[in-house]
């Protein structure tokens, strides 16, 4: 009854893994041009950061008064000397010259480059959203499989209308709630931050120091997540039942566990796969809340801090970054996705 | 049976709509039944619900009245996800359309456009125009639109791509029309439908991100919010943790029945009935 291999494997075009070498080539084709589109589109983002960046009142000079104090002669001095009495055309043009050297800038908040304090948020915010996504995606996708395993049962109305529900929850309040409940009342969890201040942990008790102070922006994060790949997975298995394949596995004899397990599920599983990469720009925009609800140092609360600071270049620094990281998980999906599904870039293979 | 009796027989879209309707009376009769300013001290400072039936939500940290203060914020989340959710719709579908009807360069520039904003994380997109700009009403609506109209710009572009071979966009050229006359006269309305099925998804989204953007702090300060409110009550989470579970409710309800409403509309009209 279970998922075993019988002697003559059913058909298993989509999922049986190909000797590797084909789909190597068909990932470099497929990333060399995504390669190119992705350049035009980060060069988008930049014009438009650099606008947004025009647009704030007040530039980096007017802050560094603010900071240090100054009379006139030093505010045209300083102007003069960061370039930025130049035309608007110079001035873009020297800041493309130096995001190709990796220099975002000097944060006036921090007193430091933006790049570095970048640098040294990004990781929480990695492990925050890897987490997350490991979590919806897991359990949206076993939950989807096990409502769409029986379309229009009990089970498949209560956890549609329910993963309904989930999705109307906003991630900032949910993670208030889990506050309430599980730090505040139940007290078994800590209320916020990444690990516990001065405690010199080291290793794996720093390790599960951290975990502890995951679960539950990882919980409110994911499970407003979970919904959409839960509804996804049961409306994909739904197309799929129908298909002729499914109807030759019945027909087969096949027990209805491993048609929806081998064959209906497999075979619905890989829009979601996409839908990992297109997520994922959302995931980074709701990291920027419970971040701030959780007070994780990441990105997502750096961005909040360059908000309340007024700090507008640190902001776009962290625009930028995002966009770089979802750029990079996409494609990272894409070359996935190729490995996966053999009828990906096969028309440009050859080529 | 007709789709309004499909409607009806259909138990998550009546609820949704139940919902919706709650929600719109709310927001209309928010002047008649709290005239006044809800940001008004109505009472003694972090009064617990169901105590004085005068203040049957009970007050906040500075004695306000919560109820006073959700009819209010019923208002500014509907508003403002209505307008953006519109805002979105009508800029995604024109942009659609021109990219799908012109096809060459200019489909090429604006898809790319496109594929620029879906790469930025669109609510970190909202916080910066915000903050650079200014929160006021209009600025949030802007703000959440810009993040919302690519989904309706690619759909409506998919469509107007299958449509713009039709005979009667080839008889439209042939009469002499202006190109832009049929993409905008013949062909966008056509490429409708697929696009205002998404509305709903669309309106909930700009409901949700109005509240996260005045969660913190970025929303219109002369204005009572659902976001703000949560973010109000944050401050006393430990003692009085209703201020924040209250319109979190109503907030989770409001976009429920967006969601609940809209869904039953598009599953009981012709847009997918070849999926039912």
């Amino acid at each position: 009854m279970s998922g075993r291999t019988e002697g003559g494997a059913p058909a298993r075009h989509f999922f049986q893994l190909p000797r590797v070498i084909v789909p190597m080539t068909r990932a470099l084709t497929l990333l060399r041009r995504r390669l190119v589109g992705s350049i035009f589109v980060l060069l988008i983002v930049v014009v438009g950061t650099f606008l947004l960046l025009e647009a704030a009142p007040g530039d980096a000079v007017d802050a560094y008064i603010v900071s240090t104090g100054g009379d006139a002669g030093m505010i045209e001095l300083l102007r003069h000397r960061w370039g930025l009495d130049q035309s608007e055309l110079t001035r873009l043009a020297n800041y493309l010259w130096a995001l190709l050297h990796l220099d975002l800038g000097q944060s006036v908040t921090f007193s430091r480059p933006i790049r570095d304090v970048i640098l040294e948020r990004l990781p929480n915010t990695l492990l925050l959203m890897v987490s997350a996504t490991a979590l919806s995606f897991g359990l949206g996708s076993a939950l989807g499989i096990y409502a769409g395993a029986r379309p229009g049962s009990f089970r498949d109305r209560f956890l549609s209308i329910g993963s309904l529900a989930l999705y109307a929850v906003p991630g900032f309040w949910l993670g208030l709630v889990l506050i309430v409940v599980f730090a505040v009342d139940l007290r078994w969890l800590p209320v916020g931050g990444i690990e516990t201040l001065a405690s010199d942990k080291t290793g794996l008790d720093r390790a599960a120091d951290i975990a502890t102070h995951l679960v539950l922006p990882v919980a409110a994060l994911g499970f407003i997540y979970l919904a959409l790949y839960l509804r996804m997975m049961r409306a994909g298995m739904a197309e799929v039942w129908r298909l002729d394949f499914v109807l030759a596995a019945r027909a087969k004899g096949l027990s209805r566990r491993r048609i929806v397990l081998a064959h209906v599920a497999r075979n619905a599983l890989l829009p979601l796969v996409t839908m990992l990469g297109l997520q994922s720009a959302q995931m980074l925009g709701g990291s920027v809340v419970i971040e701030s609800v959780f007070s994780v140092p990441g990105l997502g609360r750096l961005a909040q801090e360059a908000v309340a600071a007024r700090d507008t270049p640190l902001l776009l620094g962290i625009i930028l970054t995002s966009a770089v990281l979802v750029i990079v998980i996409n494609l990272l999906v894409d070359i996935a996705y190729a490995f996966l599904d053999p009828r990906v870039g096969a028309g440009e293979a050859g080529a | 049976m007709s789709p309004l009796r499909r409607f009806l027989r259909t138990p998550e879209a009546v609820a949704g709509a139940i919902l919706l309707a709650a929600l719109i009376a709310m927001a209309l009769s928010a002047s008649l039944l709290f005239p006044g300013d809800p940001q008004a001290i109505a009472g003694p400072p972090l009064l617990p619900p169901f105590q004085d039936w005068s203040l049957p939500l009970g007050t906040d940290r500075l004695g306000r009245d919560v109820l006073a203060e959700l009819f209010h914020g019923a208002r500014t989340s509907l508003a403002v996800g209505l307008a953006a959710a519109a805002a979105a719709l009508v800029v995604g579908a024109v942009v659609g359309t021109l990219a799908g009807f012109a096809g060459g360069l200019v489909d090429e520039v604006l898809m790319r456009i496109t594929d620029a904003f879906q790469t930025v994380p669109s609510f970190l997109l909202a916080l910066a125009f915000v903050s650079v700009v200014g929160p006021s009403l209009g600025i949030v609506v802007i703000a959440i639109a810009l993040g919302t109209w690519t989904g309706p710009a690619r759909i409506a572009r998919a469509e107007v791509l299958s449509i713009r071979e039709r005979d009667y966009v080839a008889g439209a050229r042939v009469i002499g029309m202006h190109p832009l006359a049929i993409a905008f006269r013949e062909v966008l309305p056509n490429a409708l439908p697929p696009v205002l099925a998404m509305s709903s998804v669309i309106v909930a989204a700009a409901i949700l991100t109005e509240a996260a953007l005045s969660f913190l702090g970025l929303g219109d300060p002369n204005r009572v919010t659902w976001g703000g409110m949560i973010a109000e009550g944050r401050t006393v989470l430990r003692t009085a943790p209703f201020l924040s579970i209250v319109p979190g409710i109503a907030l989770v309800l409001t976009v429920l029945g967006v969601y609940l409403a809209g869904e039953g509309i598009v599953e009981t009209t012709a847009v997918r009935r070849g999926l039912s």
